[in-house]
């Protein structure tokens, strides 16, 4: 049977949809308050503070973003094609890179709180 | 081969202008890049969060900018057409048998609304939003 890598990021991208589709219009509105300047209190400098020097905070904004941007990544790669744009060997690259960059930035990020 | 193939005019990069169904599914299709570009919102942040107090709040407050209050009210609208989008295909992708019986997809799709909103409620709780 020929190798694919298909079954990964196909689940990275279900899996990411499923966790956008439940958290994402949440954490948006969470920083639409802020911008409207009514900043809930976790978006306090203290508090995410707190929470990312956490454990369980360091892996939950681990996870969100990641799988964020690994469903963003896979999807628009698809999307792109149906755009019209046919090189998909070079989309996979830069979508993915740039998914596996920002993943790899969050944990140097996550490791600095 | 036909000596006269059939060929069907169809623009690579305009296809979906030709039924109202293909509208939609690229209106689902391009929530990726609003959800892409909150994960890379949240990464800049948690940059800021690192460099310390002064450049977090600096952050809180560049919010503040009428474009980015726009940005942010386009990316809660795709967000929440990802959401809906998703939840309403669930009996497809995940049918439930009981017996010989499926179990009816309105039960599934209306489970997962109330999961969402349950999670949704829960969070902005959490935050000290609600």
């Amino acid at each position: 049977m020929a190798k694919s890598n298909k079954p990964i990021v196909w689940s990275l991208f279900a899996a990411g949809g499923t966790l956008a589709a439940f958290l994402a219009p949440v954490l948006v509105l969470l920083f639409l308050l802020a911008a409207l300047g009514h900043a809930p209190r976790l978006l306090s400098y203290e508090q995410l503070h707190a929470f990312t020097a956490h454990w369980f905070g360091k892996l939950f904004l681990l996870v969100v973003i990641a799988l964020f941007l690994w469903h963003a990544a896979h999807r628009l790669r698809v999307t792109l094609h149906d755009f019209g744009l046919r090189r998909d060997t070079a989309v996979a690259v830069v979508v993915y890179v740039i998914a596996a960059a920002g993943t790899l930035i969050a944990v140097l990020y996550l490791l600095r709180i | 081969m036909s000596r006269r193939p059939y060929v069907r005019e169809v623009s690579k990069t305009r296809w979906y202008f030709r039924h109202p169904r293909y509208l939609r599914y690229m209106s689902r299709e391009i929530t990726c890049i609003f959800v892409g570009a909150f994960a890379l919102l949240l990464l800049c942040a948690l940059g800021r969060l690192a460099e310390g107090q002064a450049a977090y709040e600096s952050f809180l407050a560049a919010l503040q900018r009428p474009w980015s209050i726009f940005s942010l009210l386009v990316v809660l609208i795709f967000t929440v057409h990802n959401a809906t989008s998703w939840f309403n295909v669930t009996p497809k992708a995940m049918p439930v048998q009981i017996g010989e019986e499926f179990l009816p997809g309105k039960f599934i799709v209306a489970a997962h609304y109330a999961v969402w909103f349950v999670v949704s409620l829960a969070v902005l709780y959490f935050a000290g939003a609600a």
